[in-house]
């Protein structure tokens, strides 16, 4: 292509509309990114940028040292795929569950209801959740003393914690999933459903043969984004909800990266992890895009 | 449909009492904070508050009005949320505008959208992020809250989808009125792009509200800690605690703290949200239809 000077005139506002936000993005993402190498240096707050004391790798192999290391990409691992699981399924189902419902207000209502965790911060919630599963005082507990059974410590017992995690982060989000799900279901071809009907097919063939295959493309294309998601076990969640008795099943990735780096000031450590996390996690987005593009068209811009 | 059989008029029913469960289960924790929040300490410590007040009082909302680590932080939020959704606001439509033109007449348009979109696909996490805003000398300024997150690229997304859907012919009669880029984008494209612009502005209102964990790091002294943040900490040293060590030391620490106050400033923290929830789902609704089923 060759210059066009009347162009480059004319875009010449763009190119400075752009500008604020470019330098802002530079200055609070790119420079972070570069800042990454502190992975490989043994940086010490103190000293700053100034000094710099090449380490290696000596970095990463402290980390794969740390006992218990293995465990919590275990648990990020475990945990996040759990929920993606999860979150493919609960919103499918309390969609087409919602689809069958003839009364409009009714439909309404409970929308409007189970959308309404989405929007709270897991600071609140988890103050919730404390509450609602209290051992002494909470009502799950008392449903269970009530039918005699024993009080159970949902937040502090290995064998309850990471189911915790998921349900409460299903309790919090499917409504918000079905948005999407519904949407898809009123764009499936109303007149599939009156042929269905005439050569015979009741509700449950109908819901087999034509809604689940017309929001597969969706359910798919939600598939290949959460992939991303595979290192996020959730910070905001297990870091309000979790506690040293149930670090062996809930401690995940970023709750140790932020345990290193600020509570120990480990800045070097940290980072490492971090660095370990950041580039695992662009290859899961990278596919996870590429396979949004190649099976369902979908483009990010 | 028209004729219904037995089998599935009882589904009917059944799915009618389920959804309505669901639906109680999302619903039901708010109500019980909002009934220990007016219940006395001593019927929330027996256990005998679930869905409405026992032994009614006001004395933790006329404790917390004493508070003033909780009203100063009330107004640091409020105060974030204010500058953070003016500056999402402003560089959302100014990024958006440029990049929704086609690559044919604004060239650079595709390096600067991956440059964008780059950081949401890797970023420098926490210590480096963090480094950062250290030394740019923010750490216990509001601007530590604003300017990092400063360009929502999500909403920029959003924006721009939005714009490329206009009609073309609404530009061209703008140029030919003279109009420049900055005149056609506040003239033309703003006024028709109202339920978007609520969307993105709905979407960094929520997003700034309740973010804590920024407050928690950046801010060093409590009396600068925004709302979400505030209560975060309050929390986690009431609740099963983070330093303790055995359970019953943990049961203790839940026995002493008083739960009438925590769900007081819970409940508190939440009204704006319920405030706005109308417009929310409305706004919500649309943004996440038009950003994820748009091809």
């Amino acid at each position: 292509m060759h210059f066009k000077p009347k162009q480059f005139l004319r875009n010449i506002p763009l190119h400075l509309m752009i500008l604020p936000a470019l330098v802002l993005v530079i200055i609070f993402s790119y420079i972070p990114m570069a800042g990454l190498i502190i992975a490989f240096q043994d940086f010490s707050p103190i000293a700053g940028f100034k000094q710099m004391n090449w380490s290696g790798l000596e970095n990463f192999h402290y980390l794969f040292d740390i006992p218990g290391f293995k465990q919590v990409v275990w648990n990020t691992v475990f945990i996040s795929v759990m929920k993606i699981i999860a979150g493919l399924t609960v919103p499918v189902i309390a969609a087409l569950l919602l689809n069958e419902v003839r009364v409009g207000g009714f439909k309404r209502t409970i929308q409007t209801v189970i959308y309404m965790p989405h929007f709270f911060s897991w600071v609140i919630l988890a103050g919730i959740i404390v509450d609602v599963l209290s051992p002494s005082s909470g009502l799950v507990n008392m449903v269970l003393k009530a039918f005699g059974m024993q009080p159970i410590q949902f937040l502090a017992e290995n064998s309850w914690f990471p189911y915790v995690l998921v349900i409460t982060d299903q309790w919090k989000e499917f409504g918000f999933g079905t948005i999407i799900y519904l949407a898809a279901l009123t764009s499936i071809d109303t007149s599939l459903y009156e042929a269905a009907v005439i050569d015979g097919a009741g509700r449950w063939k109908q819901t087999w043969h034509i809604t689940l295959p017309g929001i597969r493309p969706i359910m798919i294309l939600m598939l290949t984004l959460s992939l991303g998601n595979v290192l996020n076990g959730g910070f905001d969640q297990v870091f309000n909800l979790y506690n040293p008795l149930v670090y062996e099943s809930g401690d995940i990735l970023d709750t140790m990266i932020y345990r290193i780096g600020m509570q120990d000031a480990q800045y070097s450590v940290s980072t490492a992890l971090g660095l370990i996390k950041s580039v695992v996690s662009f290859v899961f987005i990278g596919l996870g895009y590429y396979l949004a593009y190649r099976f369902a068209k979908y483009r990010i811009f | 449909m028209h004729h219904m059989t037995t089998a599935y008029r009882w589904f009917q029913r059944l799915n009618y009492v389920f959804l309505t469960v669901l639906a109680l289960l999302c619903l039901f924790p708010i109500v019980n904070i909002l009934a220990i929040s007016f219940s006395s300490s001593e019927a929330v410590e027996a256990g005998r508050v679930t869905l409405w007040p026992v032994e009614f009082t006001l004395s933790s909302y006329r404790y917390m009005l004493d508070n003033n680590l909780f009203l100063g932080s009330f107004a640091t939020s409020g105060l974030r949320v204010v500058l953070g959704v003016t500056v999402n606001l402003i560089f959302t439509v100014l990024v958006a505008y440029p990049l929704s033109k086609e690559a044919v007449t604004f060239r650079s348009r595709t390096v600067y959208a991956w440059i964008f979109v780059f950081t949401m696909l890797f970023s420098g996490g926490l210590i480096p992020g963090y480094l950062v805003v250290k030394e740019a000398g923010l750490l216990d300024s509001i601007w530590a809250l604003v300017l990092p997150g400063a360009v929502p690229i999500f909403n920029v997304l959003l924006m721009l989808n939005f714009f490329r859907g206009l009609p073309k012919e609404l530009e061209e009669a703008a140029w030919m009125d003279g109009a420049g880029h900055l005149r056609t984008l506040w003239s033309v494209y703003l006024p028709v792009s109202l339920p978007s612009i609520a969307t993105v502005t709905l979407f960094s209102l929520v997003g700034h509200w309740n973010a804590w964990f920024d407050g928690m790091i950046y801010m060093r002294s409590p009396e600068h800690y925004p709302l979400a943040t505030y209560l975060q900490s309050m929390l986690q040293r009431a609740n099963v605690s983070n330093d303790m060590v055995t359970l019953e030391q943990a049961q203790l620490l839940s026995q002493i703290s008083d739960r009438t106050t925590q769900a007081s400033q819970i409940f508190l923290s939440i009204v704006p949200i319920l405030a706005i929830y109308p417009f929310l789902q409305r706004y919500f609704v649309h943004g996440l239809v038009v950003g994820s089923v748009k091809g």
